[in-house]
């Protein structure tokens, strides 16, 4: 390779590391903040090092599995209840409106609400989050054992 | 070792070699996107949870991995453009651009038409979908900023100079899922868990990733000849062939 071709290609690495660099470092630094959302732990025990605690009316989004059997449905209303796990604690979450259709119990969801209480989130949006597993329903009865129906509610006709 | 490639430096050979690459690129496209999507939208079994609304993988998939696949094609052709000042590389720049664009807004935008059912919102901003929306910014900057310039070659020189900073953004993009808590899923071909997604699923999934690979082939490819016919315009071999058709 000739000298002055040498030269640019080297400028050109370097440019890309540098700047490889500088980002990377950026992003580190803002580490905690470009996560999407708290989970359950996170937010009982604390986030990072320092363990730092949202305070009660603080804004968060929450991130984790619905606990199965935790979903209260409201009667005569569209208020349900349920309760969230990721590893530890549960958070309770209240939320006001439509579900969306992948919501399930045993399912991962993100809700995004105010801290009402040090457990208890006031959720104003409820997203259902997927897994990157996809299978014809046969098979994910075969492979899980799970047959997967959308969830029935006991709910009183009342007549 | 690499003489073989020095004749396509030259014009008139590159827009040969367009010529004899491209009735294959564009076959291999016609008859994978057909079998593909018909497989894919029509006779594989629906998913487990999400029913039917799953078969959008089938388009957002390939547009996404092709997305990415696009740019690192760009950045390469800018990296040759700028250490061995080939105008050919600076034109190949030129053509990939808009057609990576496309992608990244079919990708952006199936993404949004399954979330809004599936999550329950259009748009999230998770580390996934803005870096994603980033990488659409990047290759418009790059279109924007070649066509900024009078001068063809200072142009041809800043555009790849942003495509190439803009590689940063790749390994964000297919990382950010594991990097951070995100709304968007992990990866599911690269797990090369044979459980993540189900053989009556991934094989149409691959037919339709080579489908749009040869696409985006096949519109560069001729994007690429009328780049270098009109940067050429003035040539002798350019005004023998636009009289010969």
């Amino acid at each position: 390779m000739n000298p002055r071709r040498k030269k640019r290609l080297l400028a050109v690495t370097a440019v890309v590391f540098g700047i490889g660099a500088v980002i990377g470092l950026v992003l580190y630094a803002l580490q905690e903040n470009i996560n999407l959302f708290y989970t359950p732990s996170e937010l009982i025990d604390g986030k990072g090092p320092n363990h730092e605690k949202p305070h009660i009316g603080q804004k968060l989004r929450i991130g984790g599995m619905v606990v199965p059997g935790s979903v209260i449905r409201d009667e005569s209303s569209l208020e349900v209840s349920f309760k969230l796990i990721d590893t530890g604690p549960l958070v309770t979450i209240r939320y006001q409106g439509i579900l969306p259709d992948l919501f399930r119990e045993g399912q991962g969801i993100v809700a995004q609400g105010v801290l009402v209480e040090p457990d208890v989130i006031e959720a104003f949006e409820v997203l259902a989050k997927h897994d990157e597993e996809y299978m014809p329903a046969e098979v994910a009865e075969a492979v899980k054992g799970i047959k997967h129906e959308k969830p029935k509610y006991n709910l009183d006709s009342g007549n | 070792m690499w003489k073989w490639l020095h004749p396509y430096a030259k014009a008139d050979r590159a827009y040969q070699l367009c010529n004899t690459l491209l009735p294959y690129f564009a076959v291999v496209t016609v008859v994978c996107m057909v079998v593909g999507w018909v497989w894919g939208l029509a006779y594989a079994p629906a998913d487990y949870q999400q029913k039917d609304s799953y078969r959008i993988i089938f388009i957002h998939v390939p547009s996404a991995i092709l997305s990415m696949g696009a740019y690192s094609s760009m950045a390469i052709a800018a990296v040759v453009a700028l250490v061995w000042q080939l105008r050919n590389a600076e034109l190949a720049v030129i053509a990939i651009a808009p057609v990576g664009a496309c992608v990244t807004a079919i990708a952006l935008i199936t993404g949004a038409a399954w979330g809004k059912p599936m999550w329950g919102a259009w748009w999230v901003w998770d580390a996934r979908l803005t870096s994603e929306l980033i990488l659409l910014f990047l290759y418009l900057g790059v279109l924007s900023l070649y066509h900024a310039f009078e001068d063809k070659k200072a142009a041809g020189r800043a555009a790849s100079i942003l495509a190439i900073v803009g590689v940063i953004n790749l390994p964000i993009i297919h990382f950010s899922v594991e990097w951070w808590n995100t709304l968007h899923q992990g990866a599911t071909i690269t797990k090369f868990d044979t459980k993540a997604i189900d053989p009556s699923m991934f094989w149409p999934l691959m037919l339709n990733i080579v489908a749009f690979a040869a696409f985006v082939g096949t519109v560069t490819l001729i994007r690429l000849k009328n780049e270098i016919l009109q940067r050429e315009k003035h040539r002798p071999w350019v005004r023998q062939l636009l009289n010969r058709g």
